[in-house]
C-alpha cells in the first residue's frame, strides 16, 4: 500500500506546490460564472427558468472538476517526456497500483479544485438551498473527480505527446462539457440534445450535484449514482489496462 | 577472459559456444534479440551472455542501440523477436519478477523535478521496498557520498545537471539488486563524482555480489571496470571480449583505437527525439 500513498502525496504535493497555477485555474469558471451567469441571468428569469447563476454554479464546478481531472491524468504525458514515469514503470510495484496511486492523487486534487470553486460560486452569490444537501454534492463530486481522473489517465496512457492535446480539449473535454447539460436545462432541450446528454457522464455529475444542491434533478439522484459509479468503474479498468501496456 | 572469482555451475547456457567457458552460469542471457522500429532496425540480431558477479560493458557510439537493448532487459519494451533471459526469467513475460531483481540508472532525468531531493529519495525507497530505517539511513549515507546533503530540501528543478544527474545516481544505489543496469552514468560528470561512482560500483559487485550491465562511450572507463565488453554498433555487436582481447584482435594499443578500427570514424546523427522537441515546448510554457 505504500507504494500507492507515495505516489498520491506525489500528485497533491505537486499540486500545493504550484499556486500560481491554482489561481490561474479559477479564472476560467470564474468567467463562466460572470459572463453566462450575470450575462443571460436576467433572459433566463424572463423564460421563467429561476435564478441562472443557481442553475449553472454546479455545472462551473463539475466543469472545474472535469477540466482539472482530465489535466492531471494527462500529466502523465509529461511524466513520460520529463522521464520519471520510467522510474515508476520498472518498479517492482504492480502496474495497477501505480495507475491507482496517480488516479487517486489526482482525484484528490480536483476535488480541492471544485471546492475552491463552489468558494467561488459562493461569493459570487450562489445559495444551496439546505446544509444538508453539502455531503450529497460533495458525494457527486468525488465520484466526477474519480471518474474524470480515470479518464486522463486512460487517455494519457493512450496518446504519445502532447501534439495529440488539443485534439483530446476539443473532441473531448469541450463537448463532454457543453453537452452535459452543464449551461442548458436538459428538461427544455430538444429530443436529440436529450439523447445525446444521456450518452455524456458529466450529465450525471451535474444533475446530481444540482438535484442535492438546487433541488432540481433531471434524471434523479439514483440514476445519477448508478451511471456514475458504472461509468467510473469501466474507465479505471481500461485506465489500468492500457496503463499496464505502456511501453518507453 | 577474467571471469575468475565467478560462480561456477553448471554450463548448460553455452551450446558450446565459443566465447562461452564451461563454468559459465549466466545472469543475463539473450539470444538473436531484433528490435525493430517501422522499417528501422535498432538491434539486429544480437546475442551475449553476462555471468553471475561479472562487470559487463556496452560500448558504441551514439544511436548503436544500447539503450533501446537495456530497455527490452528492464521491461520497458518488448522485442520484436529473440529471447531475453534476465536470472533465468523472461522479461516479458515475468516483468514484476525480473523487475523485483534489477536497478537502474537511466540515461535520461528521472527524477521529478517538482520535488525535492530527498522526497525523489524516499519515493524511490517506497517503490523499491526498502525498509524506512534502512531507507533513511541508506539516503541519508549516499546524499552526503555524492555531496548532495546541504541541498536536500531543495526542489530538483533548481539543481544544475551535474546535480540532477548524481541525485540520478545516488537514488539508483538506494536499493541493493541482483542485477544494476547502468546507462551512460557518467554523462555530464565532473571527474570526483565519476570515480565515486566507479568505486561504489566496484564496491557493489565485489561486496555483495551485484551483477553489473553498463553502457558508455569513455573508453577508460570501460577499461578500468569491465570484465567483458561487447563493441555494438547498428544494431549489431561487432566485437566481444575483455580489453586485452579487444586490442588484441584489432593490433592497437588502447582500446579507443580498437573502438575506432572496430566502428569506424564517422561522426553518428541521433535525431532528436520528441522528448527533446518537448522540452523545450515546457519551457515555453514555463511549465518547468
Amino acid at each position: 500500500m505504500e507504494p500507492i500513498y507515495m505516489l498520491w502525496l506525489r500528485e497533491v504535493k505537486r499540486y500545493t506546490r504550484s499556486r500560481p497555477q491554482i489561481l490561474a485555474s479559477l479564472g476560467q469558471p470564474l468567467l463562466y460564472l460572470l459572463a453566462l451567469g450575470f450575462g443571460l441571468g436576467a433572459t433566463y428569469q424572463k423564460a421563467n427558468g429561476g435564478s441562472y447563476l443557481q442553475f449553472i454554479s454546479p455545472g462551473i464546478i463539475g466543469m472545474a472538476v472535469l477540466f482539472s481531472s482530465v489535466f492531471s491524468g494527462i500529466a502523465l504525458l509529461w511524466d513520460r517526456q520529463f522521464g520519471f514515469l520510467k522510474e515508476t514503470l520498472v518498479a517492482p510495484v504492480p502496474r495497477i497500483e501505480i495507475m491507482f496511486g496517480r488516479t487517486l492523487g489526482s482525484a484528490t486534487t480536483s476535488m480541492i479544485q471544485g471546492l475552491l470553486v463552489s468558494i467561488v460560486c459562493l461569493i459570487a452569490g450562489f445559495r444551496p438551498i439546505s446544509l444538508s444537501a453539502i455531503p450529497v454534492a460533495l458525494f457527486f463530486l468525488l465520484l466526477i473527480a474519480i471518474l474524470f481522473a480515470a479518464l486522463g489517465t486512460t487517455i494519457g496512457s493512450l496518446i504519445p505527446d502532447m501534439q495529440a492535446f488539443p485534439i483530446v480539449m476539443n473532441f473531448l473535454v469541450l463537448p463532454i462539457f457543453f453537452l452535459s447539460g452543464a449551461l442548458f436545462p436538459l428538461d427544455t432541450a430538444p429530443k436529440a440534445l436529450q439523447i445525446i446528454s444521456s450518452f455524456d457522464p458529466l450529465s450525471y455529475g451535474v444533475d446530481g450535484m444540482r438535484g442535492a444542491l438546487v433541488g432540481h434533478s433531471h434524471f434523479g439522484p439514483l440514476v445519477d449514482t448508478i451511471v456514475l459509479i458504472c461509468v467510473a468503474i469501466v474507465l479505471l479498468c481500461i485506465g489500468a489496462w492500457r496503463f499496464s501496456k505502456i511501453e518507453i | 577472459m577474467r571471469n575468475t572469482g565467478i560462480a561456477r555451475k553448471s554450463g548448460r547456457h553455452c551450446h558450446g559456444r565459443s566465447d562461452c567457458p564451461e563454468d559459465f552460469d549466466s545472469m543475463i542471457r539473450v539470444q538473436q534479440l531484433v528490435k525493430k522500429f517501422g522499417d528501422f532496425t535498432a538491434v539486429d540480431n544480437v546475442s551475449f551472455d553476462v555471468a553471475k558477479g561479472e562487470i559487463f560493458a556496452f560500448l558504441g557510439p551514439n544511436g548503436a542501440g544500447k539503450t533501446t537493448t537495456i530497455k527490452m532487459l528492464t521491461t520497458l519494451l518488448a522485442p520484436t523477436s529473440g529471447t531475453l533471459e534476465i536470472d533465468g526469467m523472461n522479461p516479458v513475460e515475468k516483468q514484476h519478477e525480473v523487475r523485483q531483481q534489477i536497478g537502474i540508472v537511466f540515461q535520461d532525468p528521472s527524477t521529478d523535478q517538482d520535488l525535492t531531493a530527498w522526497e525523489n529519495m524516499e519515493l524511490h525507497g517506497a517503490l523499491y521496498h526498502v525498509p524506512r530505517k534502512v531507507r533513511k539511513q541508506r539516503a541519508e549515507l549516499l546524499l552526503k557520498l555524492f555531496e548532495l546533503w546541504d541541498r536536500k530540501d531543495s526542489l530538483v528543478k533548481q539543481f544544475s545537471g551535474g546535480m540532477k544527474r548524481r541525485l540520478e545516481i545516488a537514488r539508483g544505489f538506494l536499493h541493493t539488486p541482483k542485477i544494476l543496469f547502468l546507462d551512460e552514468p557518467t554523462l555530464g560528470l565532473d571527474p570526483q563524482s565519476r570515480n565515486q561512482l566507479w568505486t561504489h560500483v566496484k564496491y557493489l559487485n565485489q561486496n555483495e555480489g551485484v551483477t553489473v550491465f553498463l553502457t558508455t562511450h569513455y573508453m577508460d572507463e570501460a577499461d578500468r571496470v569491465a570484465n567483458r565488453i561487447a563493441v555494438i554498433d547498428h544494431g549489431k555487436i561487432v566485437a566481444m571480449g575483455s580489453s586485452a582481447e579487444l586490442k588484441a584482435q584489432t593490433e592497437k594499443e588502447s582500446l579507443e583505437d580498437a573502438f575506432l578500427v572496430l566502428t569506424g570514424a564517422g561522426i553518428r546523427d541521433e535525431a532528436a527525439g520528441s522528448a527533446e522537441q518537448m522540452r523545450q515546448v515546457a519551457k515555453m510554457w514555463g511549465r518547468r
